[in-house]
C-alpha cells in the first residue's frame, strides 16, 4: 500500500520537472524550497511557467538563470528585502526580454490553488470591483451570481503540473508534517499532477502517527520526498534554523548588477554539485549563526479506545499521566507503550522525543 | 504586508532623509494634545506613529504590516486600547513577539502567537468574513477618494516603476471595515488628479464600475502624511485635511496635493508625541531602531 518515496533531490527534479512545465513553489517567507529552485538551474530546465505569491529571492534567481518564461504572482517585492531587480529589470526594462505576467492579489492567487485542488471550474472573490488588475488579468472574469442577480469577480483554477514545498519532517511513505506559517502549501499540493516535498528529516512512522493533525500533507499527495537539511536557505524552518535576513540585505546589491548576480547564481549553483556543497561555498559558520533555541510545543492527548478488560480507573491514571505537562519521562513511556503523543513535534525537541 | 514605500528606492530614499529630520522645536499649538508633556526631540516618524496610535482607540482587530502599522499598534496597545490584536496576512493573530520582528512572517512572530491559519483562512474567514475593524496600507499613489496604486509608476505594460502590485492590498481594500493609510511622501506625484494604476479602488470606483461585489467597508477613512491628516468621513465622499503637522501651513498641504483639497473649517495642529510616548516607542517598542530611523 505504502512505497518509500525518499529519493535524491537530484533525481525528484529530474523525473518531476520538465521544461515548459507549469510549476509552483510555496512557502509564504516561511519553509521556501530554495534548494529545488536551484537544482532546477543546474539542471538547465528552461521555460517555465513559475506560480508563486511572492515571488521572492528564488525567483529573482530562477529568473536570472533564464528558466522562467511567464511569471503567476501577487506581489513582486521580497519581504523586507526591498526591491527584486532582476524581475524589474525584465519588466521595466525588458532586459534582456520582456517577461511575461500573469497579476493576482493574495486572496485571488489562494482560491485559484483551492480551485484547483478541488477541481472546480472557478471561485468567486469579493475583491476587484473598480480595481484595474482584472484589466491586465483578462483570466479574471466576471460572472452573474445565479442567486442574488449581481455579478461577482472569480479566478480559474491553477493546477501545476508539479508543485514543490519544504516542510519540518515527513515519514518514508511521504505523510508530510509542518508548523508555523503554513501559507498555501497544502492547496499548492493538492492542487498539482506531481508533487515534490523537501524536507529537513525523515521520521519514523510511529512520531508521524502521534500527532495525526500536523500532517498537512498525506501520502496519498506525494510524489517524491527528499531530504535536504537546511534547504530553505536563506529562507527559515520553524524551529530549525532562522531566515538569513543578512542574505536578503546582501542581495539587492547583487541583483541590482546582471554581471554579479550571474557570477552569483555560477559560484553558488552552477558550480556546485548539490546543495551540501552550496552550504560549503556559503560557509558552514553562516549555518550556524542562524541557530534557534527550543521553544517545544504542548502536547496534547488523542486518546484512545479501552480494550478488553482495561478500566476505566486504570485509564484516568494514564490520562493524568499524559497530561501532567508532556515531561520528557512521558513522551518517551508514550512512545515506547506505542500510543499517547510525543513531545517530539516542538521547536527543538530532539528525534528521541526529548527537550534538549 | 505591503508598504511600497519602503520597498522601491523611489520611496525609501525619502523616507529615509525625512525621518532623520526632526521636527521638534515647534511650539505647541491649541487643539489636541496628549496627556502628559510634549517631548523635546521626536522625529516625524515619531509623530506619525503617535498619531497613527491615537486613532486606533476603540478598534479591535487590526490588519497590519511590519513597521509603523506594527509600532502604532503596538503603542496603542500600551496607552489607549488595551484590547486591540494584531493580525498578520501570513497568518499570525496574536503575536507575542519576543524580539523585533523583521517581517510579517518572521519565526518571532509565530513563537508564542495566540493561533496561527492558513492562509485560505486568514483572507476567506478572517479579512473577507468581515472580521478585521481597521487594515493599514501603504502606498506610491492616492487619489481623492482613497483609490491607492502600489503596482506601478507609468504603464503597465512597461512602466516607469515596477511596484510590489497588490499582495493583500486590494482584498484588503475590499474587505476591512476601514482602511488607514501611512504615506511617507506628500507631493503632487503621490497625491496626483488621478493615480497610474488603481491597485485597491476606492468606494467610489467600486460604485462607479457597476459591477462585482462592492466594498463590504468604508475604504480608506484616514491617511496621515509627512504633512497632515487627511479623512473620509463619509463612504462616498472625498478627503479632507483635518491636521496639519506643526510647523505645515494648510496651504502647503494644498499646494502639494494634485486636486484642490477641501480642507476641515477647524483645521488642527497634530497632537505632538508626549515625553511617555516617546519613551515607550524608543525603551520599549523598537529599543534596536529598526523602525525608529
Amino acid at each position: 500500500m505504502y512505497t518509500d518515496k525518499v529519493v535524491d533531490l537530484h533525481d525528484a527534479i529530474a523525473a518531476h520537472v520538465h521544461s515548459g512545465d507549469t510549476i509552483a513553489i510555496e512557502g509564504f517567507s516561511h519553509l521556501i524550497p530554495f534548494a529545488a529552485g536551484h537544482e532546477i538551474i543546474r539542471q538547465g530546465i528552461d521555460d517555465l511557467t513559475f506560480c508563486r505569491m511572492t515571488p521572492d529571492l528564488i525567483c529573482d534567481m530562477m529568473l536570472a538563470a533564464g528558466a522562467v518564461s511567464k511569471l503567476v504572482c501577487s506581489f513582486f517585492a521580497s519581504g523586507s528585502a526591498g526591491s527584486l531587480y532582476e524581475i524589474r529589470r525584465r519588466l521595466e526594462q525588458h532586459d534582456p526580454a520582456p517577461l511575461e505576467v500573469e497579476e493576482y492579489s493574495h486572496h485571488a492567487m489562494v482560491l485559484r490553488y483551492h480551485a484547483g485542488a478541488a477541481r472546480l471550474p472557478f471561485l468567486p472573490i469579493r475583491s476587484f470591483a473598480g480595481s484595474d488588475i482584472p484589466k491586465i488579468n483578462p483570466q479574471i472574469k466576471l460572472v452573474e451570481d445565479p442567486y442574488s442577480g449581481g455579478t461577482t469577480y472569480v479566478v480559474p483554477p491553477l493546477n501545476p503540473d508539479v508543485t514543490i514545498v519544504h516542510a519540518q519532517r515527513a515519514d518514508a511513505d511521504g505523510n508530510v508534517q509542518m508548523w508555523g506559517i503554513t501559507g498555501v502549501q497544502q492547496e499548492a499540493v493538492y492542487a498539482a499532477d506531481r508533487a515534490i516535498v523537501l524536507v529537513e528529516e525523515i521520521v519514523d512512522r510511529e512520531v508521524v502517527r502521534a500527532d495525526p493533525n500536523r500532517t498537512l500533507i498525506p501520502a496519498h499527495a506525494v510524489d517524491a520526498v527528499c531530504v535536504v537539511p537546511q534547504g530553505a536557505h536563506p529562507s527559515y524552518v520553524q524551529g530549525s534554523y532562522d531566515r538569513d535576513c543578512a542574505f536578503y540585505r546582501e542581495w539587492t546589491p547583487i541583483s541590482k548588477d546582471p554581471q554579479k548576480l550571474r557570477e552569483w547564481l555560477d559560484t553558488h549553483i552552477r558550480s556546485t554539485r548539490d546543495h551540501e556543497e552550496y552550504l560549503d561555498v556559503l560557509g558552514r559558520e553562516r549555518m550556524a549563526g542562524l541557530a534557534v533555541g527550543p521553544r517545544p510545543s504542548g502536547s496534547v492527548d488523542y486518546g484512545r479506545r479501552l480494550l478488553g478488560t482495561e478500566t476505566a480507573a486504570a485509564a484516568a491514571g494514564e490520562h493524568a499521566a499524559a497530561r501532567s505537562g508532556g515531561t520528557e519521562a512521558d513522551a518517551r513511556a508514550a512512545l515506547a507503550s506505542g500510543v499517547g503523543s510525543t513531545a517530539g513535534s516542538g521547536a527543538g525537541a530532539d528525534k528521541d522525543g526529548g527537550q534538549a | 504586508m505591503m508598504t511600497p514605500e519602503q520597498t522601491t528606492p523611489e520611496q525609501t530614499t525619502p523616507e529615509q532623509t525625512t525621518a532623520e529630520q526632526t521636527v521638534a522645536g515647534e511650539q505647541a499649538v491649541a487643539g489636541e494634545s496628549g496627556a502628559g508633556a510634549v517631548a523635546p526631540d521626536y522625529s516625524q516618524t515619531e509623530l506619525i506613529v503617535c498619531a497613527a496610535a491615537k486613532m486606533l482607540a476603540g478598534k479591535r482587530t487590526v490588519f497590519a504590516g511590519i513597521g509603523l502599522p506594527t509600532l502604532a499598534v503596538d503603542l496603542a496597545h500600551r496607552t489607549v486600547n488595551q484590547d486591540i490584536q494584531l493580525i498578520y496576512e501570513s497568518g499570525v493573530s496574536g503575536a507575542h513577539p519576543e524580539a523585533m520582528a523583521e517581517g510579517i512572517a518572521d519565526s518571532v512572530v509565530v513563537s508564542g502567537a495566540e493561533a496561527v491559519v492558513s492562509m485560505q483562512a486568514l483572507f476567506g474567514y478572517v479579512l473577507q468574513g468581515g472580521n478585521v475593524d481597521v487594515g493599514f496600507l501603504g502606498a506610491a499613489q492616492i487619489d481623492r477618494f482613497g483609490s491607492l496604486n502600489t503596482t506601478v509608476i507609468g504603464d503597465w505594460d512597461k512602466p516607469k516603476v515596477r511596484l510590489p502590485g497588490s499582495g493583500g492590498a486590494t482584498d484588503i481594500a475590499a474587505n476591512a471595515g476601514e482602511v488607514f493609510v501611512i504615506i511617507r511622501r506628500h507631493d503632487l506625484s503621490a497625491f496626483p488628479e488621478a493615480v497610474d494604476f488603481v491597485t485597491s479602488p476606492s468606494p467610489v470606483l467600486a460604485r462607479e464600475a457597476g459591477v462585482g461585489i462592492q466594498p463590504q467597508g468604508h475604504g480608506v477613512s484616514v491617511v496621515i502624511t509627512p504633512l497632515g491628516v487627511l479623512r473620509r468621513e463619509d463612504k462616498f465622499g472625498e478627503l479632507v485635511l483635518t491636521h496639519v503637522h506643526p510647523g505645515v501651513t494648510v496651504e502647503q498641504v494644498r499646494a502639494n496635493t494634485g486636486w484642490d483639497l477641501a480642507v476641515a473649517e477647524d483645521v488642527r495642529v497634530t497632537a505632538e508625541p508626549t515625553v511617555e510616548e516617546v519613551r515607550l516607542l524608543r525603551d520599549e517598542i523598537d529599543t534596536v531602531r529598526l523602525y525608529l530611523r
